[in-house]
């Protein structure tokens, strides 16, 4: 007991905020995926799971629970270092990043003054953790895969900047938590209403940032098999797939506190407001997964490059200007 | 940099996982250039139903040769058909195109029938219509589904096969099974329909021109989709003929030839029904030609059943085991994928001397190469999509 006294209060924070993360990453995991299931099956006219507990409710832990016993494999010709490090690379950054997002009034790990740029940068890291993936497991379509990610996630960061600077420019700050409080409770006092093009754009990105239909091409099913994590099994691919669904998490919870208000309800304001929003928005990725076809790779870099970086720079403009006045 | 059994990584991965293809990878001619990369698309891929195999050459994502490789579902219907009795080969046509299997039971009889000088009653006739009609439809369906899974879209595929079931229900009742057909016999057809079916297939009718218009609302109309589709794999008219592509491929690219109109067997001359032909030559024209059809194919179905004779489906005096004299006949009927063609060689015995089978999907694909040439991945997807390939009917 004596010794807990000795460690600093803030790593004593952070150590328990890091955890906490982490259970609130798997149990979002778990429950994105059987409601990813659950929708495609009402929206396909089938059931979706059933069988494994009520409702199929414990359909996600039996998955996770065969992933866990799955041989743990490398792929001839892999090199093992880099294939066994990209999974990893890809789920670490994820539970960082939880640390600074306010999800209440009193509930947030660290508040610091640069937590947006602290997302941003190391959302930015998952390009890499795919990148190697594809490289270190020697598949073709594991390669186009990687190839296809970089393009596109390296394309998508500046439009997603861009739309996230005129918020910037109107609260002055980089701290999540003072954005999120500088919106009023109502609806209409939200971020969205003074800059819907800037959210319009930014949820596209978040969209095309965690491969998500109909930007999944580096998985691209039916073109590349599964894209990079072709070679992947057991836990290095239930890793993949669980920082897939925490990207969408963290993406659903930058959109609710920049531009929905965050934590801030018309009445009972906390966390309970913060994570309806969350979830709404990513029932509406789970609906844009099944309903639309796949973008071609050529299609997904024109609508970038040629249609969302001038607007979002328009828009910057115009935000500047009257800003200005 | 060294791997673990101390050879040198090379960029080139066949040699750096020592793998030196098969024949077909060997033999494959390359283009002059180095920094390629020679991809098996197949025989083990979700998109091309079934075991074809494309060998491609990319650069990046662009294909710079590609090549199929046929021969995994070799199943030797041709020869099959010599060592049996003319009924008793029935059954197989279902086996080579399973999703359009009464319109190959159809040229095979219709074959026989033709050597045997065997007359067919009105109410047969008419039989065969409707059924052959239906499953076009499914086919159509199925084709529908699975192409959108293809493009990335994975709803519409239980749409598809909702409407399918219900094809698949009628059909079952009165042949038995669901999926490898075998219901036309020589001089008729197996049994007889009755009221129930007339009524459920009218049923199904009047649902599925509902169901069309939601089709086209949720994705024809789709910009995405559109945008997949319009202006990709475009066959001029002349790449059709060099190949002898026949069907929605045919008619896609602005040639309105179908066996139904062009040479009419039974009595499709009776029904009034159009030839759907769009002239866009690309993935869209071929896609709307598909969904035409089903439209058209409703409107003969309809017609059929309003038209309906009384009367005996089978011939009773036509030969349960025909011995034909010397002849050679020729039967071709309109299915899902274009032009089927029985060609049957008869030396006065009990079964074929020859039968050739003439399949529009082996024609379709030999195109491929062509048109794929210089196209991205996804379009090399879309393309073999459109061309709406089933790949036993290619090997038989």
């Amino acid at each position: 007991m004596m010794d807990l006294i000795f460690i600093p209060w803030q790593l004593f924070v952070i150590g328990v905020g890091l955890a906490a993360v982490m259970a609130f990453i798997g149990l979002n995991g778990l429950l994105l995926v059987y409601l990813d299931r659950k929708i495609g099956g009402f929206i396909q006219r089938r059931v979706g799971p059933y069988e494994v507990g009520p409702q199929g409710i414990l359909q996600p832990v039996a998955d996770g629970l065969k992933l866990l016993g799955k041989q743990v494999f490398t792929p001839r010709g892999a090199d093992p270092v880099l294939y066994w490090l990209a999974p990893m690379i890809s789920i670490t950054p994820a539970i960082v990043v939880f640390i600074a997002i306010p999800f209440g009034p009193r509930l947030q790990v660290i508040n610091t003054n640069v937590g947006l740029i602290l997302i941003l940068a190391f959302t930015g890291i998952n390009v890499l953790a795919l990148c190697l993936g594809g490289w270190a497991s020697q598949n073709k379509y594991a390669l186009l895969g990687a190839a296809r990610d970089i393009a596109q996630s390296v394309a998508y960061e500046i439009p997603l900047l861009l739309s996230v600077l005129p918020i910037i420019f109107m609260t002055g700050t980089f701290n999540l938590f003072d954005i999120a409080s500088g919106q009023g409770a109502w609806p209409w006092q939200w971020y969205i209403l003074y800059q819907p093009v800037a959210f319009l754009i930014f949820f596209v990105c978040i969209l095309a940032e965690t491969n998500r239909s109909p930007f999944d091409l580096p998985e691209g099913e039916s073109e590349l098999t599964a894209g990079f994590h072709t070679d992947y099994s057991g836990m290095a691919f239930a890793l993949f797939f669980l920082a897939e669904y925490a990207y969408m998490v963290i993406g659903s919870c930058l959109i609710a506190t920049i531009f929905l208000g965050g934590f801030q309800g018309p009445i009972l304001s906390g966390a309970w407001w913060f994570l309806a929003k969350v979830y709404i928005l990513l029932l509406i990725m789970i609906w844009i997964r099944w309903t639309f076809p796949r973008l071609r790779f050529d299609q997904l870099l024109n609508v970038c490059w040629k249609w969302m970086i001038p607007i979002a720079v328009v828009n910057l403009l115009v935000t500047l200007a009257v800003i200005s006045l | 940099m060294r791997n673990r059994n101390g050879t040198r990584i090379t960029m080139d991965l066949d040699r750096r996982l020592q793998t030196h293809g098969d024949f077909y990878s060997q033999k494959f001619q390359t283009t002059e250039r180095e920094d390629t990369l020679v991809l098996n698309l197949g025989p083990q891929h979700p998109s091309t139903h079934g075991v074809l195999r494309i060998l491609l050459e990319i650069d990046g994502e662009y294909i710079l040769r590609a090549e199929p490789v046929l021969g995994y579902i070799h199943r030797m219907h041709e020869k099959i058909a010599e060592v049996m009795t003319y009924p008793q080969f029935a059954p197989y046509t279902g086996r080579i195109d399973y999703l359009h299997p009464l319109a190959w039971g159809w040229a095979h009889i219709g074959a026989v029938e033709r050597l045997m000088e065997v007359q067919v009653p009105e109410r047969a006739e008419y039989i065969r219509v409707i059924t052959c009609e239906l499953n076009r439809i499914s086919s159509h369906l199925l084709w529908w589904g699975a192409y959108i899974n293809d493009l990335g879209a994975f709803t519409p595929f239980f749409y598809a096969f909702d409407d399918r079931e219900i094809i698949s229900d009628i059909l079952q009742r009165i042949i038995g099974s669901r999926l490898t057909f075998s219901f036309y016999r020589i001089g008729g057809v197996a049994t007889d329909i009755d009221d129930r079916f007339v009524t459920e297939t009218r049923e199904f009718c009047n649902r599925m021109k509902e169901r069309l218009k939601m089709y086209k609302a949720l994705v024809t109309d789709n910009f995405i989709f559109r945008n997949r589709l319009e202006g990709i794999g475009v066959i001029p008219f002349e790449t059709c003929r060099k190949y002898g592509a026949t069907g929605p491929v045919l008619r896609g690219s602005g040639k309105a030839y179908d066996v139904r109109r062009a040479e009419p067997y039974s009595i499709y001359n009776r029904f009034d029904f159009e030839i759907p032909v769009y002239d866009t030559c690309d993935a869209m024209g071929r896609y709307l030609v598909r969904m035409d059809e089903i439209k058209e194919s409703i409107k003969i179905i309809e017609q059929a059943l309003d038209a309906l004779p009384e009367g005996e489906c089978i011939n009773r005096k036509a030969s349960k085991r025909p011995k034909p004299s010397p002849n050679d006949v020729y039967f071709a009927t309109e299915g899902g994928r274009g032009k089927i063609g029985a060609h049957l060689v008869s030396d006065g015995g009990r079964s074929p001397y020859r039968l050739k089978l003439r399949s529009p999907s082996f024609s379709n694909l030999s195109l491929f190469s062509e048109v794929a040439q210089g196209t991205l991945i996804a379009d090399a997807i879309s393309i073999l999509g459109s061309l709406d390939l089933v790949i036993p009917e290619i090997d038989r």
